[in-house]
C-alpha cells in the first residue's frame, strides 16, 4: 500500500523531470534559438516577470470574466433548453435542423462574426465563448433529461409523487452527473472561446497578450502566458470537478476518484 | 351479495390490445376475478402471457382496453386515468429493486412516507425498524451500490412495506436471485403478507413458487392470452419448505405443469 502511493508520486515526478532535463538538453546541444524555443528554465524566469508585472493581472481577470461570464450563460441557457427539449418532444422536432446546423459549423469560425456585431469590447468575447460551451452543456442534459428509466418512473407513479417530487428527487439526480460533464467540458471551451476572441480583435485578456508577445518576439513571454492561462484553466477546471464530487457524491466517476486517491 | 362487497380486488373482463386494426395484438384478454382481503395468488403461465401486462394493469400503470378493475370498491381506472384514490393502498414491488443510488439504503425504504410528507424523525424511525425486520440492520448508511442483489430486494420489499399497503403487487421480484436467497425471501414474504393480512398477486413462472406461496394459482395460456384455469392450493398454514417434499405437493406442481400445457 505504502510503496504503491510512493511509486504514484514519484513515477510522473520522474517523467516530469526527464521531459524538462531532454527538453534543455536539445535547446543546448541542438543549439536552437531563443526565438524558436526557450529553455524550461528561461520560461520560468519569463513567468516570474510576467506575473510580477501588476497590468498582467488585469489582463487576467479581463480574461478571467470573459471566460466565465460566457460559461455561466451557456450552462444556464444549455440546461435550459436541453431539459425543454427533453421534456417535448414537440421542440426537438421543430428546432432539430437549426441544432444538427449550428452543430455542424465549426464555431471558432462565427468568431469575426460576433466581433463585427458585438464591438471589440468584453461582450464579443463573452458571446464566442458561450457559444463554444453552450453545446456541450445543451447536448449532454438532452440526453441526461431522456435517461430516466421508465421502470424508476413507475415506482414514483407507484408512490403518488407529484411533479416536483419527480422532479427533485428522480428527473434531477439522474441526470445531473451526464449535466455535469458537459459542464466540466464547458469550461474548457469557455477559456478557449475568450482566447480566441482576443486574438481576433481587442486590446485586453491574455490572449491579445500572447499576440502581442509574438508580435514584440518575446517567445520566453509567449510561453509564460500560456503557462499562466493553463493554471487558470486548471483552477476553474478542479473548481467544476469539485464541485461535481460534492453534487453527486454517489456517482461512480466521482467513487472512482475516491478509491484510486 | 356479501362476498361482493368483500372483494379486496376484482377484475370484471379486463382485456388489453396493443394497436388496432391488422397490426392489433392481444396482450391479455376477458380475465376475471375476485380477490379477498389477505388472499395470496399467482398469476403463473409462459412468457407472452400477459401476465405482467395483466399486473401492471391492475397497478394502473397501463391502461386497459377493456373492462374494470376495482381496488375496495375503487375503479382504478376511472374515464381513462389512474385514480390516485384507487391506488393509494396498493404497493408493488418490481424485477429489479429499483433502489435510488442518491439514497442511502435507509433513504430509500423511508421513500414513499417522504413523498406523503411524514416528518423526518419518524420516517427514519420507521425505516430503520422496518429495516431491522427485513434483515437490513446495520446497511441502513449504505449506498445501493454496496448491496448484493438480495439484501437490494430486502430494501426494495422493505420499500414496498413501509407504508402498511393493504395490497402488495409482486412482479417476479426474486426472478434474478439465487434459489437459497430465493426461498429465504419467499418464506419472509409469506410470513410478512400473512401478518399483515395484505393481498397479495405475484407474477412468477416457477411453478413450485406459485404452489407453495398462493392460495390460489390463476394459470395463463398465451396466443391468445387469458386465463385458462384458477386452481386452489389446499395446503395449511403456515408452510414450511418441507412442504415442498410431500407427495401432495408434487401431485400439484404434475397438476399445474399439466394446467400450464393445455393438456389433462
Amino acid at each position: 500500500m505504502r510503496t504503491d502511493r510512493l511509486i504514484r508520486v514519484a513515477l510522473p515526478t520522474g517523467t516530469v523531470i526527464a521531459f524538462l532535463l531532454i527538453w534543455t538538453l536539445y535547446v543546448r546541444t541542438a543549439d536552437v534559438s531563443a526565438f524558436i524555443l526557450p529553455t524550461p528554465w528561461q520560461i520560468i524566469m519569463a513567468f516570474v516577470d510576467l506575473v510580477s508585472d501588476a497590468s498582467v493581472w488585469r489582463h487576467a481577470l479581463v480574461t478571467v470574466i470573459e471566460a466565465v461570464s460566457g460559461f455561466l450563460i451557456a450552462v444556464f441557457l444549455g440546461v435550459t433548453l436541453g431539459m425543454a427539449m427533453a421534456r417535448v418532444q414537440m421542440l426537438e422536432w421543430a428546432f432539430k435542423p437549426f441544432i444538427v446546423c449550428l452543430q455542424l459549423i465549426p464555431k471558432i469560425a462565427l468568431a469575426p462574426l460576433f466581433i463585427l456585431w458585438f464591438g471589440f469590447g468584453l461582450e464579443s468575447k463573452i458571446v464566442i465563448a458561450a457559444a463554444l460551451a453552450f453545446f456541450p452543456v445543451f447536448s449532454n442534459a438532452l440526453v441526461a433529461f431522456r435517461s430516466v428509466e421508465p421502470g424508476d418512473r413507475d415506482v414514483f407513479t407507484m408512490l403518488q409523487a407529484n411533479p416536483v417530487q419527480r422532479f427533485t428527487m428522480l428527473d434531477l439526480p439522474t441526470a445531473l452527473p451526464v449535466v455535469l460533464a458537459g459542464v466540466e467540458v464547458a469550461v474548457v471551451m469557455s477559456m478557449i472561446g475568450a482566447i480566441v476572441g482576443e486574438f481576433i480583435g481587442g486590446n485586453e485578456g491574455l490572449g491579445y497578450l500572447a499576440v502581442a508577445m509574438l508580435q514584440e518576439l518575446q517567445v520566453p513571454g509567449l510561453f509564460a502566458v500560456i503557462v499562466l492561462l493553463t493554471l487558470i484553466g486548471l483552477t476553474l477546471y478542479t473548481l467544476i470537478s469539485q464541485l461535481r464530487a460534492w453534487l453527486t457524491p454517489w456517482h461512480s466517476s466521482v467513487a472512482g476518484r475516491e478509491n484510486t486517491a | 351479495m356479501k362476498m361482493e362487497t368483500e372483494a379486496d380486488i376484482r377484475l370484471a373482463g379486463v382485456g388489453k390490445t396493443f394497436g388496432s386494426g391488422a397490426n392489433a395484438v392481444r396482450a391479455i384478454g376477458d380475465a376475471t376475478l375476485d380477490m379477498q382481503r389477505g388472499d395470496f395468488i399467482s398469476l403463473l403461465g409462459p412468457s407472452g402471457c400477459g401476465k405482467t401486462t395483466l399486473l401492471r394493469i391492475i397497478a394502473g400503470l397501463e391502461r386497459p382496453t377493456e373492462g374494470e378493475i376495482l381496488v375496495r370498491g375503487r375503479a382504478v381506472w376511472e374515464g381513462g386515468k389512474r385514480s390516485g384514490e384507487a391506488t393509494r393502498p396498493v404497493s408493488m414491488m418490481f424485477q429489479e429493486a429499483r433502489l435510488f443510488p442518491w439514497f442511502t439504503v435507509a433513504e430509500n425504504v423511508a421513500l414513499p412516507l417522504r413523498l406523503q410528507g411524514v416528518a423526518k424523525a419518524e420516517r427514519e424511525a420507521r425505516s430503520h425498524a422496518l429495516c431491522e425486520t427485513v434483515g437490513l440492520k446495520g446497511f441502513e448508511a449504505m449506498r445501493p451500490s454496496a448491496l448484493s442483489g438480495g439484501m437490494r430486494q430486502r430494501a426494495s420489499l422493505a420499500r414496498a412495506l413501509i407504508t402498511k399497503p393493504q395490497v402488495l403487487l409482486l412482479d417476479e421480484p426474486f426472478g434474478a436471485l439465487d434459489a437459497m436467497t430465493r426461498d429465504t425471501l419467499n418464506m419472509e414474504l409469506m410470513s410478512v403478507c400473512a401478518e399483515a393480512r395484505v393481498t397479495t398477486i405475484l407474477v412468477t413462472h416457477s411453478i413450485t413458487e406459485a404452489a407453495f406461496l398462493s392460495d390460489r394459482v390463476v394459470v395463463l395460456a398465451a396466443r391468445p392470452a387469458r386465463i385458462t384455469e384458477v386452481i386452489e392450493m389446499p395446503f395449511e398454514r403456515p408452510r414450511t419448505l418441507d412442504l415442498q417434499r410431500t407427495t401432495a405437493f408434487q401431485d400439484m406442481l404434475v397438476r399445474l405443469r399439466s394446467s400450464l400445457t393445455g393438456g389433462h
